[in-house]
């Protein structure tokens, strides 16, 4: 692969896995870097009540629809079930491929048409700004935006991202390498199977209600409009009943690539394998269906379903602490080695715990009078998703950097791109609770009514332009390393996982040279034990 | 199994907590904003102690394990299978048991949002692009600015012309969704006179940020008064 010239047509048709994966890894990245400008904008908004950088309510409304959409669809959902499903699925598990590679193909072309068409926003001249969440009948009857943009882009990833579980689903039940079972599979694996069973279920909910939309604005249906005897509140439990779900779709692989690097560089295994598995990843899957009144208790609805989903959406914390509670475990008696994945994956156990106990309040119904729609809730949503996961994605391309391109980037870019990261989502972030637990609205273009909060706006504006200063770094770290970094060994981090030591850096088309057999003991965590010759598999490769 | 009788005994005693606690303050009426302050207060104390114990407790094993020699290889524990129940069971019974402490005190803050007054003084807001409009029972109109007597509960009965919106009055701890075609019910209980801010807080369009208001709490006398000659402009 690196031998051959680089050939625009052989990236087009193909259908490797590890390449599908980096088309969606650059797709994701310039999602994050188009959602990332949009964020800024908006925090220069914010920095003085009134006007700041644009007299026009409209144009922020936009830039918030398109930070909120492409955050989730274009960025998040790819990197994670896109990028590291693909490149680490057949690789972890010992495959040459994934099952139907030109599906595989298909899903990933379906997410650049989405890409592509969430990007017309900036072009026609009647741009959505609905929110990412659409609600009618703002978004069916009133709003001057295009509607259908928003429901095409959701339908198109939607169906890529349904071709792409039914693909990973059947490789990992089907195309494991011998010797590789249920109870060796690695966690990463487990949290792609998880988040891919989850969008199977789900993904149909959102398609049906984001096509009702467009069924009611320009077909003239009545579905969501009161007067004709429709239900706004039909598309609110549709909607959440997807986007409940759909935040453990991004968490549970965020959270397994985590374990990943934890793994790594303690070189340690995993505590309590099966609690992790079943107790945290299943248990969250079992749990996500029947949690997402949580989001609508000022919506009105029956009694005993708030009474009901406040227990089942607090009892969310228990699979969630079992994870947690597997992570740190993991870290007991552990041989811990600080290089830049390893910093973001514990950044990640912070952020991610502020995260978690800042969402307890928001499951309970009494308490969530005061929060609902503002600042908190952001808040709480940007420490588990924008940060938790940013956290878990930087420091998993990080770790996977050697894998991917047989080179390293620089350690002390890698640290710097870090410390400036952990330092500005906190800055920027943490103001939001104060905001929003004194009641201040999200979605504000602007604040007159709440001129007290000019001074945590512009803190946390000053935090954003250091995130914007980590990214900058982070990019300059990866390019760096593609261009000039040192070349790294097929397994730099000493790690015991399949993709590490069966195959070179980059791998081959079809990964290994020879189907990797495995022994009944063999264990991708497989550390702290007497290393017995004949149990290690041939290092020939 | 000592383990279980130990937990199940929290969870009978917080029950029975819960019980008492929801005794007294039954009689009278109950303020929401109060009770969400009350609550408020626990539920940090809570989460500050477990997030501190976790970062303790992270920030302990990052600092204490890490590796000394570059062969050297982490020793974590192979656990039984009874270990490892163990190990998974209880972390979920002491998740679960501030779960059940949680839900039960949610429960009955969210009964004081619920159990509107029987003398609750009730008002009509049509909710609109972007404004609010309350209609008195005496048949007085006002748009964005509320005007009611302190020391009486208010009740608001809440209908909307176009869009959702959802009514946000954060002195009083309240909102709740304004949506057309059907009439929903909130309630507050203003004590002390002043100005209170009242927003939109469901996305409603280009104006969304402008759409605010005022709760003007007034002394009952004055209140009275304003009605008077209110209704006497009517006429
Ligand atoms: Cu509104």
């Amino acid at each position: 692969m690196s031998a051959t010239a680089f050939s625009l047509k052989e990236w087009i048709f193909t259908t490797d896995h590890k390449r599908v994966g980096v088309l969606y890894l650059i797709g994701s990245l310039a999602a994050f870097l188009l959602a990332g400008i949009m964020a800024m904008l908006m925090r220069a908004e914010l920095t003085t009540v009134g006007p700041t950088v644009t007299t026009n309510p409209n144009a922020y409304n936009v830039w918030l629809y398109f930070h909120g959409a492409a955050m989730i669809l274009g960025y998040q959902i790819p990197a994670l079930t896109g990028f590291f499903a693909n490149y680490y699925v057949p690789l972890m598990i010992g495959a040459k491929d994934v099952a139907f590679p030109r599906v595989n193909a298909l899903s990933v072309w379906l997410y650049w048409m989405g890409i592509v068409l969430a990007l017309l926003t900036f072009v026609i001249p009647d741009p959505p700004d609905i929110m990412w969440t659409g609600y009618p009948p703002y978004s069916s009857e009133f709003s001057p935006g295009n509607t259908s943009f928003y429901t095409f882009v959701v339908l198109l990833i939607g169906f890529s991202s349904i071709a792409g579980g039914i693909n990973f689903i059947t490789t990992i039940i089907k195309m494991r390498a011998p010797g590789i079972t249920w109870n060796n599979l690695n966690i990463f694996i487990w949290s792609i199977l998880a988040a891919f069973t989850l969008q199977i279920i789900f993904v149909p909910v959102l398609g049906v209600a984001v096509t009702l939309l467009s069924f009611d604005k320009y077909l003239g249906t009545n579905f969501f409009k009161a007067a004709a005897g429709g239900s706004s509140l039909i598309y609110e439990n549709l909607f959440w009943f997807y986007s409940h779900p759909a935040v453990y779709v991004i968490l549970l692989p965020a959270v397994g690539i985590i374990y990943e690097i934890v793994a790594t560089f303690t070189r340690n295994r995993i505590f309590n394998y099966k609690m992790v598995v079943y107790g945290g990843f299943w248990g969250t899957v079992l749990l996500s269906g029947v949690v997402w009144a949580h989001h609508i208790y000022v919506s009105g609805m029956p009694n005993w379903i708030v009474i009901l989903q406040v227990f089942t959406s607090l009892l969310i914390s228990v699979p969630v602490g079992l994870l947690m509670v597997g992570l740190l475990g993991t870290l007991y008696k552990g041989a811990i080695e600080f290089r830049t994945p390893m910093l973001y994956a514990s950044g990640f156990l912070f952020l991610f715990l502020i995260g978690g106990l800042t969402g307890i309040p928001n499951a309970m119904s009494g308490i969530y009078q005061q929060i609902h729609g503002t600042y908190w809730i952001t808040g709480h949503f940007h420490y588990v998703m924008a940060l938790s996961v940013t956290s878990a994605i930087i420091g998993g391309v990080y770790y996977i950097f050697p894998k991917l391109t047989g080179k390293m980037y620089k350690e002390s870019l890698g640290k710097l791109s870090f410390i400036l990261f952990i330092i500005g989502v906190n800055v920027t972030f943490f103001p939001w609770f104060i905001m929003g637990i004194n009641g201040m609205p999200r979605r504000y273009y602007d604040y007159q009514q709440f001129p007290q909060f000019e001074g945590l706006q512009q803190l946390s504006t000053a935090g954003a332009v250091i995130i914007a200063l980590s990214m900058l770094v982070v990019l300059i770290a990866w390019l760096h390393g593609l261009i000039a970094g040192e070349k790294s060994s097929d397994n730099p981090w000493g790690s015991k996982s399949l993709e590490w030591t069966h195959t070179v850096s980059p791998p081959p088309p079809g990964n290994f040279s020879e189907i990797p057999k495995l022994t009944a003991d063999w264990s991708p965590y497989n550390y702290g034990r007497k290393q017995e010759e004949g149990k290690k598999i041939d290092e020939e490769l | 199994m000592r383990c279980k009788h130990y937990f199940a005994s929290i969870i009978v005693s917080l029950s029975l907590s819960f019980l008492f606690i929801n005794n007294l303050y039954a009689k009278g009426i109950a303020d929401p904003a109060e009770g969400w302050n009350h609550l408020w207060y626990e539920l940090m104390v809570d989460i500050i102690i477990i997030g501190v114990i976790f970062a303790v407790l992270t920030l302990y094993l990052l600092l204490r394990y890490r590796r000394k020699q570059p062969d050297e290889e982490g020793q974590g524990p192979e656990l039984s299978p009874l270990a490892a129940l163990g190990w998974a069971l209880i972390p979920t019974f002491i998740f679960l048991a501030d779960d059940i402490f949680l839900g039960a005190k949610n429960f009955e803050l969210w009964n004081k949002y619920r159990n509107i007054p029987e003398n609750a003084y009730a008002i009509n807001l049509e909710s609109a692009m972007w404004s609010w409009e309350f209609n008195y029972p005496e048949g007085i109109k006002a748009t964005n600015e509320l005007r009611v007597p302190a020391g009486e509960p208010i009740m608001l009965k809440m209908t909307s012309r176009d869009v959702v919106h959802n009514l946000f009055i954060p002195e009083y701890k309240v909102k709740w969704e304004i949506r057309p075609g059907t009439m929903d019910t909130i309630w507050f209980y203003p004590k002390k006179t002043g100005e209170y801010v009242m927003t939109c807080v469901e996305f409603c369009g280009v104006l969304h940020s402008s759409m605010h208001g005022k709760v003007i709490v007034m002394q009952k006398d004055e209140f009275s008064k304003w009605i008077e000659t209110e209704k006497n402009k009517i006429k």
